[in-house]
């Protein structure tokens, strides 16, 4: 019967603790809240990422582009042996269908391939640019080439070759996407200039 | 180390105001229109312009603004004998999660719909801000429930029971 009495006490009421002891209890939930509040955020950020960059994979580009070589400036044989070709290009692209709302820029770069007895492949980078918005993603250029057209040897004179319009699409966050436009159908002169 | 002539200049910068971010920034500006800057620079940190020093410093600098005195203001209200009862730091966490959740399904929709990462990233921080703001700090209304501590005076009143007086009162029935 004793302990009965003494059970009904102590079941209903609790005895306070400490005054600091209260205090730590708060200290540690605000730290604790804090805390977990900010990883759930940044947790819930990174997904929302990863998110925004699989919408990339439900646009369906259509990218137009046409480069002409408007004029061979010379066309000599270095002491070094090596070919060397300079050309002005009239190159015109659209390329807006590229952009999403996760696009930070686009990087498009020009390059010539053609095949050698050495090589089954060159590949020569003529002229890049970075497009930083859909607007000006539209775009007709008349430069000479940026980059020299240097062959390993001398194997230009009369070289079929192939111009091909590379890019790449850098996300805001995700995965960059990169694709290219084969151009064929150009000839370099026979005899050197 | 990045101060905030940085994040000054780089609000001067997105402003289109070239000139002042070359001078290194107004020395005697208002309160309101150095702060004023400093938001006009955060709103550019998603586009990295030639200005690299902008994304890291006004998200820096944002961060602790912002939090700075939420803060202090949650710090001070839990040592300042504002409490939160179980049940109520059982419903902070909830409302924590589910606020931050929703917003950001309302960020990305949103972001997605008009087509503008810069409006996810912005409703999803000042939605962090918010929640923040709610759940952290030890509000009235997370102490509906309070524990009811017993007396001091109470507490002598009844004594605890003694090990040894319990083990001598089983033993008698056993024994008779």
């Amino acid at each position: 019967m004793t302990t009965l009495i003494l059970g009904d006490n102590y079941n209903a009421k609790m005895v306070s603790p400490g005054f600091s002891f209260s205090l730590c209890l708060n200290m540690h939930s605000f730290g604790y809240r804090a805390n977990a509040l900010l990883t759930f955020a940044v947790t819930i950020l990174a997904l929302m990422c990863a998110m925004a960059s699989l919408t990339d994979n439900f646009n369906a580009p259509t990218p137009t582009a046409h480069v002409q070589v408007f004029n061979i400036n010379w066309f000599q044989k270095q002491p070094n042996g090596n070919d060397e070709v300079s050309m002005t290009l009239n190159i015109s692209a659209d390329l807006q269908s590229l952009f999403t709302w996760n696009t930070k820029q686009v990087f498009v770069f020009l390059a010539a391939e053609y095949e050698t007895y050495k090589n089954s492949l060159n590949q020569i980078s003529l002229w890049d640019g970075i497009i930083p918005s859909k607007e000006h993603a539209k775009f007709w250029i008349h430069t000479s080439n940026k980059y020299r057209f240097i062959d390993q040897g001398s194997n230009l004179r009369g070289k079929e070759y192939n111009l091909t319009m590379h890019w790449h699409v850098m996300p805001k966050t995700g995965k960059m996407f990169a694709d290219k436009i084969v151009m064929p159908g150009y000839r370099l002169p026979e005899e050197y200039r | 180390m990045v101060g905030i002539d940085d994040f000054l200049n780089c609000g001067y910068y997105h402003l289109g105001l070239v000139e002042e971010a070359r001078r290194g920034g107004e020395e005697g500006g208002s309160d309101v229109k150095r702060y004023g800057l400093v938001v006009v620079s955060v709103l550019g940190f998603t586009e990295l312009g030639s200005e690299g020093q902008c994304v890291g410093s006004a998200v820096c600098y944002t961060l602790w603004r912002s939090f700075d005195s939420i803060f202090l203001f949650s710090l001070l209200s839990s040592l300042l004998f504002l409490k939160m009862d179980w049940q109520g730091q059982k419903l902070a966490e909830q409302l924590m999660q589910i606020m931050l959740l929703a917003f950001a399904v309302i960020a990305f929709v949103s972001g997605y719909v008009m087509a503008s990462f810069q409006m996810m990233i912005l409703i999803y921080a000042g939605g962090v801000i918010f929640t923040t703001l709610l759940t952290v700090p030890n509000w009235p209304f997370f102490n509906r429930h309070p524990l009811t501590w017993l007396d001091p005076s109470e507490v002598e009143k009844h004594p605890k029971p003694q090990p040894s007086a319990n083990v001598t009162q089983k033993k008698k029935p056993i024994k008779k």
